[in-house]
């Protein structure tokens, strides 16, 4: 089978010195800035993304793969030792993970945590494995306008499943279609919104925005919250998990991975969701559901375990389609886009020793993850000790110089300011800065497939609905707006018949 | 003696799945009017950008100009704001600004700072007056700490980004 000879062309890569040690450098620079209060996955990816310019493509993926394993293991660790949720599919964890560390067993749970991830993401990998060939020979009869319709689509979902206001997610996300604009169009050569300016010309660069919008913006939001108090946590012992423990969690570990696998190849937030839906499967099948929020062991297991399968399956889209699922994996796709690499169905086909590459340093990253976490965790207690106070100015500092080194600009670092100010506004207003992400990085690629579209179709739009594929594409859009008001309507209804128990009950 | 009657808490129809002490966090929820600033902003931005877009040219459908694409998008983003004008009147989402909300914005005023001086002084001592701005006013740390660690971070700065990468980050040392 050719497949299992790219698959395991992909090992060799992986597996050669230097890929290893940028895998490794990956991980652990991703759990160390991951595991800073304040500062979710999306935030340090955002922050590390400099660092992959001048290597090769190849190494530099693997060491975003390392650093997004890293990240979401020091999200893990920040919600269960300090209560602090990483990003939002770490909320579920702080419950039972964080009364664990208050009962002294904070190393039960990160133990636990760690190997369910692994398991979870190992899953998730195997199943990427077979599945994304699958999908990417499917994809490969996609044209413009079937690649308009899923841009479209994928959008619509990151903003519906979104977690604040559905109306505003969607106005975020145009204003990141907006943003895309800015610049020289590519089919004709005007310069749009440019207003002038020459460093606006070249159009507005993904990474100062991902920086500034999640690194920037985070880092000035807690400075506003940082007065609230956070403890610092105190003296980890008994990292490794016991054997009853392990035993006791094992079922959770098995269904979260199922789990968290299918829910993640859905875009729009699968690790979320994945994460609470597990926690809700775990909470209802326990036998006794009460210990559930004071340290039930499966509280942590299942929700860390399908939040990294869904974390890694959320790949699919991106590489066989070179569609993000997430905000993320927009991250993701910038990154990959920076290195000259244009993910979809062709990179399976044309560049097989990269794309095997990728998912094999998943593994590689997993297993380093794993290694390296148990160890570790008593270090970066050590760094949580030192004050919020003192790594602010540090982390801000590594963002902006970062930030120059991309292109040797001021204006580079001057766009993290400002849309650091924007991220830090968004958050105060109830506006998610994810769809905005994704919608700028699928902005131009959205705008290219509907003009190509449109000229294809000798500007007769109708066409979108005449090819099967791009036709169920969005009509499944259409279902997904329209969903959520139907759903409204219709729990209004009942709402309008009277309780009569309760005016009884006033005595 | 008893005292006055009141109607009684109806059944919570779920059980809180989370302690209370989880949830004593963020400001309260912003208001109608944060709704009516945030919405009027974008749909100035989406009537700006209708306008820039018909100065551009639209074309046909058969010949899309240079302004079609952002034309579409404005009109996308002036009928979603109308929409949330509408929708979220009543306020409830994202945060109130409370009295510590002065701390990001004097934040951001360093951060420009820094952008105007690098490119003039290079990075060390604009980094130093952030981090000391920070750690000591904004993060209430003694003059003696936040002195020594902002030191220590610009050192650090310098060896991490200018020693070892070789970054051509400007320098002034």
């Amino acid at each position: 089978m050719d497949n299992l000879q790219n698959v395991m062309a992909g090992f060799e890569v992986v597996l050669e010195p230097t890929n290893l040690l940028y895998c490794l450098v990956g991980v652990l620079i991703g759990m160390l800035i991951g595991v800073l209060p304040g500062l979710g996955p999306a935030a340090t990816i955002a922050i590390l993304l400099p660092l992959t310019y001048g290597i090769e493509p190849v190494t530099a993926i693997i060491m975003l793969a390392g650093i997004f394993y890293g990240a979401q293991y020091g999200g893990t660790i920040t919600s269960v030792l300090l209560r602090l949720p990483g990003e939002a599919s770490s909320v579920v964890t702080v419950l039972d993970g964080h009364a664990l560390a208050r009962q002294g067993k904070a190393g039960t749970a990160l133990g636990i945590a760690a190997i369910g991830s692994f398991v979870g993401g190992t899953v998730a990998i195997v199943g990427l494995t077979f599945l994304a060939p699958v999908v990417a020979s499917f994809a490969l009869d996609f044209g413009p306008p079937e690649y308009a319709a899923l841009a479209l689509l994928g959008i619509l979902l990151v903003s519906t499943i979104a977690s604040g206001a559905r109306v505003k997610a969607l106005v975020a996300a145009v204003l990141g279609l907006l943003l895309a604009t800015v610049g020289r169009d590519a089919f004709t050569g005007t310069e749009r919104f440019t207003f002038g300016s020459l460093d606006l010309a070249d159009g507005i660069d993904f990474v100062p925005v991902a920086m500034g919008l999640f690194g920037l913006g985070e880092i000035l939001y807690n400075l506003e919250e940082r007065h609230r108090a956070v403890h610092a946590p105190g003296k980890v012992t008994n990292v490794w998990p016991s054997r009853s423990d392990l035993r006791e969690s094992s079922g959770a570990v098995t269904r979260g991975s199922v789990l968290g696998f299918f829910l993640g190849i859905l875009p729009g937030g699968g690790a979320t969701i994945a994460s609470m839906a597990a926690y809700a499967a775990e909470k209802k099948r326990a036998k006794d559901p009460s210990r559930f929020g004071k340290g039930a062991i499966e509280g942590v297991a299942g929700p860390e375990t399908a939040n990294n399968a869904a974390a890694t399956s959320s790949f699919i889209p991106l590489l066989t389609l070179g569609i993000p699922a997430n905000a993320t994996m927009a991250l993701m796709f910038g990154a990959l886009l920076i290195q000259g690499i244009t993910p979809g169905p062709q990179l399976v086909d044309q560049h097989p020793e990269l794309f095997w590459g990728v998912v094999n340093s998943m593994y590689v990253g997993n297993i380093l993850l794993l290694i390296m976490s148990i160890p570790l965790v008593g270090v970066f207690v050590r760094i949580l000790r030192v004050r919020a106070a003192i790594l602010a100015p540090i982390t801000a500092l590594i963002t902006m110089i970062g930030a120059y080194t991309i292109n040797n600009s001021v204006f580079d670092v001057l766009l993290v300011v400002v849309f650091g100010a924007v991220g830090y506004l968004m958050k105060k207003f109830g506006f998610e800065p994810g769809p905005l992400v994704l919608a700028f990085v699928l902005g131009s690629l959205l705008e290219e497939s509907v003009r190509r579209s449109l000229l294809l179709f000798g500007g007769d739009p109708a066409g979108f609905v005449t090819r099967p594929i791009s036709a169920v594409l969005l009509a499944l859009f259409v279902v997904v707006a329209v969903w959520p008001l139907v759903q409204s309507a219709r729990r209004r209804r009942p709402a309008q018949a009277p309780t009569p128990d309760r005016e009884e009950a006033s005595v | 003696m008893t005292t006055a009657p009141h109607p009684p808490n109806p059944e919570p129809a779920v059980e809180p799945a989370v302690e209370p002490e989880a949830h004593d966090d963020g400001p309260p929820p912003a208001g109608p009017l944060a709704n009516l600033g945030a919405g009027l902003v974008t749909l100035a931005l989406g009537v700006g950008g209708v306008a820039v877009s018909l100065a551009l040219g639209v074309g046909t459908p058969a010949q899309p100009g240079s302004g079609m694409w952002p034309l579409v998008v404005s009109v996308g983003l002036v009928v979603l704001s109308l929409a949330q004008l509408v929708v979220g009147r009543a306020g409830g989402d994202g945060e109130r600004f409370t009295r510590h909300s002065w701390m990001p914005l004097v934040g951001l005023a360093t951060l420009l700072g820094l952008v105007a001086l690098l490119p003039v002084i290079g990075f060390e001592i604009p980094s130093l007056l952030l981090s000391l701005v920070w750690m000591r006013f904004l993060g209430g740390e003694s003059w003696r700490t936040s002195v020594v660690c902002s030191l220590g971070a610009v050192v650090a700065l310098y060896v991490v980004f200018v020693a070892a990468l070789g970054t051509n980050v400007p320098h002034l040392f």
